[in-house]
């Protein structure tokens, strides 16, 4: 059964949240929803460019007040 | 109050040491017992691998007896946590015995795990530990010529140390006087060459100026140490004569034995700095999934907090302060120049142009770590 699991990554710059993102996603089991939470604007381009490039999948990207929603799943 | 501190590296050591700074008048009056257990009794700087691995320290200098360093307050033994019973208060160590505390600290830090790579224990090198440091020195003293690359892995404690590598490696074989024969490709596992990106926006024009060439969005999948060729998860490869790589990490075993946290880390309160769910249980350092560096510089001031909360709530039952993220770590730009990176879980870092003197001060503070982990600096 899949999970969802919230990385709160909200104000941190050092590793940041797309190595936090990673971080989760090689933990991870195939299937799994992780939703990443971001403060840094960047998160909103440098996400997505990842997950494609790797081969995962984009559930969602919304921004809620200051916070950067990212849901994506893992496929492989 | 049975204080009870699992660790001997910088954030275990600085926390009982600062302790008894704060608590030696509960100390003497025997209201207050700090014990600190370790698996080793030696203590490593290990920042100083990365200068074993270009010759510039020897191995023998990265260590000091941990009791040396402790406080003779202290009740330090070298018995390795096998269990972790945090329903009952109470560990057991290696040797059989059973410690009961009131509050317990942990700050077991990190390992590599090189193995979780295929073909990269074998095929790489790595400044990781003071066996690969040591090699990889060698290695670097007889290359010849050819593409030297150094891959990443996720997660890595030290976030900094990368680069460095990479304006060493450069700097190195300009000494040797074969720069023009040495390619430097530098894989790297998110967007920009750093994943800081004040770090990234000062660094990518510093390795064009140095010829290092670079590809993001690398993370190292496997590892052909007969073809010597490296293959990422985003399905691109790099052909090597010399392959350096930061291993991945995890939490120590005996921490994901205990289930105290998924890949070995534990679920921490990232201002508290106290684990989920335990009040009496904090978390010091690599050991925790604070998002901030798996760093020496993150435990210690991660260790001064705790410190300054557990006296705190001795005293007036209340604590004082929260951890704000706050990192800082020196830069090494090659062999004589060098900035830093300071920043907090608001501020982002603003790196200063590299100069001589931060990097003799960082030089300088190699010998000082010693008296930041006694707890005086």
């Amino acid at each position: 059964m899949s999970e969802s699991k919230i990385i709160d990554a909200r104000n941190t710059f050092c590793p940041g949240p797309l190595m936090e993102l990673i971080t989760y996603m090689k933990q991870a089991n195939v299937g799994d929803t992780l939703e990443l939470l971001s403060t840094d604007d960047g998160s909103a381009a440098d996400v997505p460019e990842w997950i494609h490039k790797v081969g995962h999948e984009m559930v969602s990207s919304e921004k809620i007040e200051e916070t950067w929603h990212i849901k994506v799943r893992k496929i492989k | 109050m049975r204080i009870l501190i699992v660790g001997g590296g910088t954030g275990g050591t600085i926390l009982a040491n600062q302790l008894v700074r704060r608590l030696k008048d509960e100390i003497r009056a025997k209201k207050v017992r700090i014990t600190l257990l370790s698996d080793s009794d030696r203590h490593m700087y290990q920042p100083g691998l990365l200068y074993v691995a270009f010759g510039q320290m020897a191995p023998d200098q990265l260590y000091r007896d941990e009791a040396s360093l402790l406080e003779s307050s202290i009740k330090f033994h070298v018995d390795a946590v096998t269990e972790f019973h945090l329903d009952r208060n109470q560990v057991k160590t290696k040797s059989g015995k059973t410690h009961d505390y009131d509050i317990l600290a942990i700050a077991t830090g990190a390992r590599i795990v090189p193995q979780e790579v295929p073909g990269m224990s074998e095929g790489a090198e790595t400044f990781y530990t003071e066996e690969g440091a040591i090699r990889m020195h060698k290695r670097l003293m007889e290359f010849k010529g050819g593409t030297v690359a150094m891959v990443v892995s996720i997660p890595h404690k030290c976030p900094v140390a990368p680069v460095e590598a990479m304006f060493m490696l450069h700097d190195f074989f300009k000494m040797r006087g074969i720069r023009d024969k040495v390619k430097l490709q530098y894989k790297y596992p998110v967007n920009h060459v750093h994943a800081t990106a004040n770090v990234a926006r000062w660094a990518k024009p510093e390795f064009d100026k140095a010829g290092i060439e670079y590809e993001t969005l690398f993370n190292v999948r496997e590892v052909d140490p007969v073809k010597k060729i490296v293959y990422s998860e985003e399905g691109t490869e790099c052909k090597y004569d010399l392959l350096i790589a930061i291993p991945p990490h995890r939490g120590m075993e005996m921490i994901e034995a205990n289930n105290l946290g998924q890949g070995g880390w534990i679920p921490t309160d990232r201002f508290k700095l106290t684990m989920d769910g335990h009040e009496n249980v904090y978390v010091i350092g690599d050991a925790s999934n604070v998002p901030v560096s798996k760093t020496g510089s993150a435990a210690h001031f991660e260790a001064e907090i705790v410190a300054e909360n557990i006296a705190s709530v001795i005293k007036t039952g209340v604590p004082v302060r929260e951890y704000d993220g706050k990192v800082y770590c020196f830069i090494e730009a090659g062999y004589d120049r060098a900035t830093y990176n300071a920043f907090d879980y608001v501020n982002l870092p603003e790196l200063k142009p590299p100069s001589k003197a931060i990097h003799w001060f960082k030089v300088a503070y190699n010998q000082l770590y010693w008296t930041t982990v006694r707890g005086l600096l």
